[in-house]
């Protein structure tokens, strides 16, 4: 059995540990926070040790990984002890406010050989996957065009919020929102170099941006747009969407399904011409314990797997994430032109 | 309870097979005469429960019911607490404390607020229990004879092995209200054994229950051993697998499980109310 801790009960810490703590080769043995509300929650109710310092935490428990959540600005000091001490490491996205301070997570990770792992959940959708998988294969011939769009209810009205409302936190729609979509442009279609005329927009927050729009253009040439809101209360959750499209066709991906348009039949991936619908019930990905989606679980087991194999993941490493970081980063600096 | 519980999640935007549909849904159900009148539809055909989340609009058509009460005579809801995504998204902007704040009535969180947050976390259960009144207020005076929790919160509490928290609802749902507790969790194997570890038994649980194991933590074979062996009282939902099923195929499947006793779905045209009502009848 691994012992595992988590550091930060806030939405995804909480989720995080109802996950793991069910997890048949995982002992979760301590979380820890600053609330004492929560941590009173924790101690009366579950067996679990609670600490109000991660490196008490961390000294005396003997972890083999620990759970990063916390608001991003802790994420380098928490990470990087984490590291220090031996500790594989999973850490929730955004990753890093910093790319000196994200490379040098990186470069511990790599250093010391420790499995390095980032929240970015949509990868362990069965229909994302599918996207990569298909677009990887070719099938659409070569790319012309993409979309990348996430809308969402979190801020529908003016009124002040939490460290999410502070930019000097990692807190906004782009850090937030787009930082997903990011994140499966660059792993599924290819790495964004520039973002031309990349707007933030205030719909009713005070400090930190409601919306990101942005032309994105990746290493290969290809340009794409991103459209990300998080003041859209046509959504009841958040819903993030995928279109691709080629001189073969088109794809159109969401958590739901995948919408796929062959002008000509593909016999290797027995798929017609015209349309062909695939749905999340014949794509997800099995797990033993769910919570919110299937994906949450699926990024536990994967990571939990590498752990026990001592082997990196192939997916949602750190410095995976650290190239999400740089993309917001250009962003941030094109929106100021 | 009755082999046919009709839901809601169609009202409210709710598909998990397409966002597209969801949005159709959205624009047909916007006013609440639209629900209301599928709803009607539903008890012509001779449904008498409505198990709904505790979504805003819900109030809306309880203050019909409640204006019409000859109409609405021995039809009985069966409320599912919390509305998660409206929590849910309250916590992405505010914080958990934040979102309890906004949630807890107002006078009710003063008073806890004089004796401080060290009080309230004294009392969680107190709190519990003030969040599932102020849930219930709106099915004030309607027949509400089984009262569930949500899965993400069923779910959450099981994860966490938070168990009393179980015991704590389930007594409270008896005591206060006279009414069953029910249970929806997408991990019916481990939340059965949960609640018999802390004594409750044969309880009510909706979960999962399809031909092809979509939503069925741990796969299909633990469920249809639990359906068969053990003791508890199953409801059935997501059966025709958020669409990928026929509805012939996925309640002809439920007939294999006796113990199973009644089936939630939702559905939007009385010609799909009456068909999937008729196939219920048939198997189950």
């Amino acid at each position: 059995m691994l012992k595992a801790g988590i550091i930060g009960l806030g939405k995804m810490g909480l989720s995080h540990a109802a996950i793991v703590a069910p997890h048949k080769d995982v002992d979760l043995v301590a979380v820890c926070d600053t609330s004492s509300l929560i941590l009173d929650g924790i101690r009366k109710f579950t067996g679990i040790k609670v600490y109000d310092d991660y490196r008490k935490m961390i000294d005396s428990e003997k972890l083999d990984f620990v759970i990063v959540a916390t608001p991003t600005k802790f994420h380098f000091p928490m990470v990087k002890y984490a590291l220090e001490k031996g500790v594989h490491t999973f850490c929730e996205k955004p990753f890093s406010l910093s790319i000196k301070e994200g490379e040098e997570m990186v470069s511990l990770a790599e250093k010391n050989n420790l499995v390095n792992q980032v929240g970015y959940h949509n990868h362990f959708i069965g229909t994302f996957r599918e996207l990569r998988r298909l677009i990887k294969n070719g099938i659409l011939g070569d790319l012309v065009h993409f979309t990348g769009e996430a809308y969402g209810p979190v801020v529908t009205k003016p009124k002040g919020g939490t460290w999410r409302s502070d930019p000097g936190e990692g807190g906004g729609c782009l850090f937030d929102y787009a930082s997903h979509v990011i994140n499966l442009i660059q792993e599924i279609i290819g790495r964004p170099v520039s973002a031309p005329g990349a707007q933030l927009k205030r719909i009713y927050s005070r400090n930190v941006d409601d919306a990101v729009y942005s032309l994105l253009k990746l290493e290969s040439g290809l340009s794409g747009i991103l459209s990300v809101n998080w003041s859209d209360e046509t959504y009841r959750k958040m819903s993030t969407s995928i279109t691709v499209i080629g001189k073969k066709g088109k794809i159109i991906c969401d958590a739901t399904e995948l919408k796929i348009y062959l002008k000509e039949p593909d016999s290797k991936e027995k798929l017609d011409r015209g349309w062909t619908i695939k749905y999340i019930t014949d794509l997800a990905i099995p797990v033993d314990f769910y919570l919110r989606g299937e994906e949450y679980s699926a990024q536990i087991d994967n990571f939990v797997h590498h752990v026990i194999e001592r082997k990196p993941t192939e997916i949602n490493t750190f410095r995976q994430a650290l190239e999400t970081d740089r993309v917001m980063e250009i962003i941030m600096t094109e929106s100021k032109r | 309870m009755d082999k046919v519980l009709f839901g809601d999640n169609q009202f409210f935007a709710v598909n998990h097979l397409s966002d597209e549909k969801s949005r159709a849904q959205a624009i047909r159900f916007k006013d609440d005469s639209a629900i209301i009148r599928v709803l009607d539809q539903a008890i012509e055909l001779g449904i008498s429960t409505f198990m709904c989340t505790t979504h805003d609009r819900i109030a809306n058509i309880c203050d019909h019911m409640r204006a019409n009460p000859d109409k609405y005579r021995g039809f009985k809801i069966y409320p599912g607490m919390p509305y998660a995504h409206k929590y849910a998204n309250a916590v992405t902007e505010l914080g958990i404390i934040g979102t309890i704040k906004q949630y807890v009535p107002g006078n009710i969180f003063s008073t806890f607020a004089k004796g401080g947050m060290a009080y309230l976390s004294k009392d969680f259960l107190k709190l519990m229990e003030i969040l599932i009144d102020a849930e219930m207020k709106m099915f004030k005076g309607i027949s509400t004879p089984v009262i569930f929790i949500q899965n993400v919160i069923v779910d959450m509490i099981l994860g966490l092995k938070a168990y009393d928290a179980f015991r704590a609802f389930d007594d409270y749902i008896r005591r206060k209200y006279n009414a069953e507790p029910g249970y929806i969790t997408m991990n019916m194997p481990a939340l059965l054994d949960a609640l018999n570890s802390i004594g409750i038994t044969n309880p009510i649980i909706c979960t999962s229950i399809n031909k092809i194991g979509f939503r069925m933590s741990g796969g299909r074979e633990i469920y249809e051993k639990y359906l068969r062996e053990k003791e508890f009282r199953p409801i059935a939902m997501q059966v025709l697998a958020a669409g990928a099923l026929k509805p012939r195929e996925a309640i002809e499947y439920l007939g294999n499980f006796p113990k199973i006793e009644s089936v939630l779905f939702g559905a939007s045209s009385k010609e799909h109310i009456r068909e999937t009502k008729e196939l219920i009848e048939k198997y189950l």
